[in-house]
């Protein structure tokens, strides 16, 4: 059995953000990541982040997990982290969290604080060979090329023109791999005009109104077909034949929240945050009064909120301990939400703040100690 | 392999070159990076064949949350080849169906 105070399930944006606020005031931190890299998908990230200066705006992701890595070195050995260890279980009768190490070392953990920072997973959508080996997540696009540096195919058909379809799509143009076109079953494009005009300066169609009727190929991806559909959801039209070898599927994402379901967390399925998330209140405090949550985990949404997420939460799991005075405390949650207002003001993001509003609890018991 | 040679960003800084078998057969990879990367590589996509459909897979999400690259390394089944490092003389096969998972002479799980 292991003992921390603080046990952050998750190294990306969010976890590493709460793991660095915790242990700045003191608080023994320890970080598990089913990943064999620390940063989440923040290292599989080329672009430079908007937002603002104060989450780094202007610095391409893989950069800003190095600066969050860095500054948690300099907290020594206050800061335990294992790679390639999931976070398997959390037993609510003795508060106990089930770990393993590669696929067959189990450990347990007993923390005192824990925040779930587990991200995010893939959709799928439905269509005929939807599991030959060749539909990717892109996520797992991103993972092969910008980590690894493995081409993925020779002629990508991008499924989605939201902006990690755009932003993969731009991507693997960037990494010598032809992009066929991009397919969106809206009828407008959902990610930033900003990243759409770079693919498209590149010559790659933007297909609205239209999805993926079938992938084609015996073993492996061989092309696909794609079609125009109606408002009604029917396909019309004829059918476009697209020669390529890799489908990629950029459709959304679920928050991963089994670890908060286990935790008997109070849940609520809020589609503007893509799934079920935690009830919390303003220190990103759930209902289990152990547990906290950030980042992807917490609802979708992007890098930029869930370090301050994680800021947040980080910094209410250092009170909790005791480590915090309340006045401190106050003042840099005040200033951590501030922040947080700043990103989520825009108009794309009235959706994030409608989902939000129904997930926040105004008032909580966990700030009473 | 297929591996990315010149991008506008990023520098990619590859460990060891080392051996392994797929199926039998020798091939290469960079040691410590996840067995499914180093299969890509190589021209490797399917990965699994499914126990009733019999259909194949390859690798889906690369973070370990899908099971769609579950593969048989060293004899153990299920193993989530998109978070599992490659090491030198591993022995790599394609999972059909659920895999076995050994069992010692005292009864205990391997």
């Amino acid at each position: 059995m292991k003992n921390t105070e603080v046990l952050v399930i998750g190294g990306g944006p969010a976890g590493l953000s709460a793991a660095a606020e915790a242990a700045s005031y003191g608080a023994k931190v320890m970080i598990v990541d089913s990943d064999l890299r620390l940063g989440g998908q923040l290292i599989k990230q080329t672009h430079k982040f908007f937002g603002s200066a104060f989450e780094r705006a202007g610095t391409r992701g893989f950069v800003i997990s190095d600066m969050l890595l860095d500054e948690l070195k300099g907290y020594g050995d206050r800061v335990e982290t294992y790679s390639n260890c999931t976070a398997l279980g959390y037993y609510k009768d003795d508060g106990v969290v089930n770990c393993m190490e590669g696929e067959e070392n189990y450990f347990k953990v007993l923390p005192k604080k824990i925040l779930v920072a587990t991200g995010a997973q893939e959709r799928l959508i439905p269509f005929p060979n939807n599991d030959l080996p060749g539909v990717y997540g892109a996520g797992a696009v991103q993972t092969l090329m910008n980590v690894y540096g493995v081409v993925p195919g020779k002629r990508v058909l991008m499924v989605g023109a939201g902006n990690i379809g755009l932003i993969v799509s731009y991507q693997l143009l960037q990494a010598g791999v032809e992009v066929a076109a991009i397919v969106e079953a809206m009828p407008r494009i959902g990610g930033y005009w900003v990243h759409a005009a770079k693919v498209r300066r590149l010559g790659v169609p933007i297909l609205l109104e239209h999805s993926i009727k079938e992938a084609l190929g015996k073993d492996v991806v061989e092309g696909a077909i794609i079609q125009q559909i109606s408002p009604g959801c029917g396909f019309i039209g004829e059918e476009i034949h697209v020669d390529c070898d890799v489908i990629c599927m950029a459709v959304g994402l679920n928050p991963t929240c089994e670890l908060l379901w286990q935790a008997g967390c109070e849940m609520k399925y809020v589609p503007q945050l893509c799934g079920h998330v935690a009830i919390r209140d303003r220190s990103m405090r759930t209902t289990n009064p152990n547990v906290w949550v950030a980042g992807d985990a917490a609802g979708i949404e992007e890098a930029s909120s869930a370090m301050v997420e994680g800021r947040i939460a980080g910094l209410s799991m250092a009170h909790e301990l005791g480590y915090v005075e309340d006045k401190e405390y106050r003042e840099k949650s005040a200033l951590y939400w501030e922040r947080l207002n700043a990103l989520r003001n825009g108009e794309a993001s009235a959706k994030i703040r409608e989902g939000i509003a129904q997930v926040l609890m105004e008032s909580s018991g966990g700030m009473e100690r | 392999m297929e591996l990315i040679r010149e991008h506008p960003i990023l520098e990619f800084s590859h460990g060891r070159l080392v051996k392994f078998t797929f199926e039998g057969r020798e091939m290469e990879g960079f040691e410590g990076e996840p067995i499914a990367m180093a299969l890509h590589a190589n021209g490797i996509r399917v990965y699994r064949e499914t126990p009733e459909m019999k259909r194949p897979r390859g690798f889906f999400c690369a973070i370990g949350k899908c099971s769609s690259c579950f593969m048989v390394v060293d004899g153990v089944p299920n193993v989530r080849t998109c978070i599992t490092p490659l090491k030198e003389g591993m022995r790599i096969e394609v999972q059909r169906g659920k895999g076995k998972i050994k069992i010692n002479h005292e009864g205990d799980l391997k």
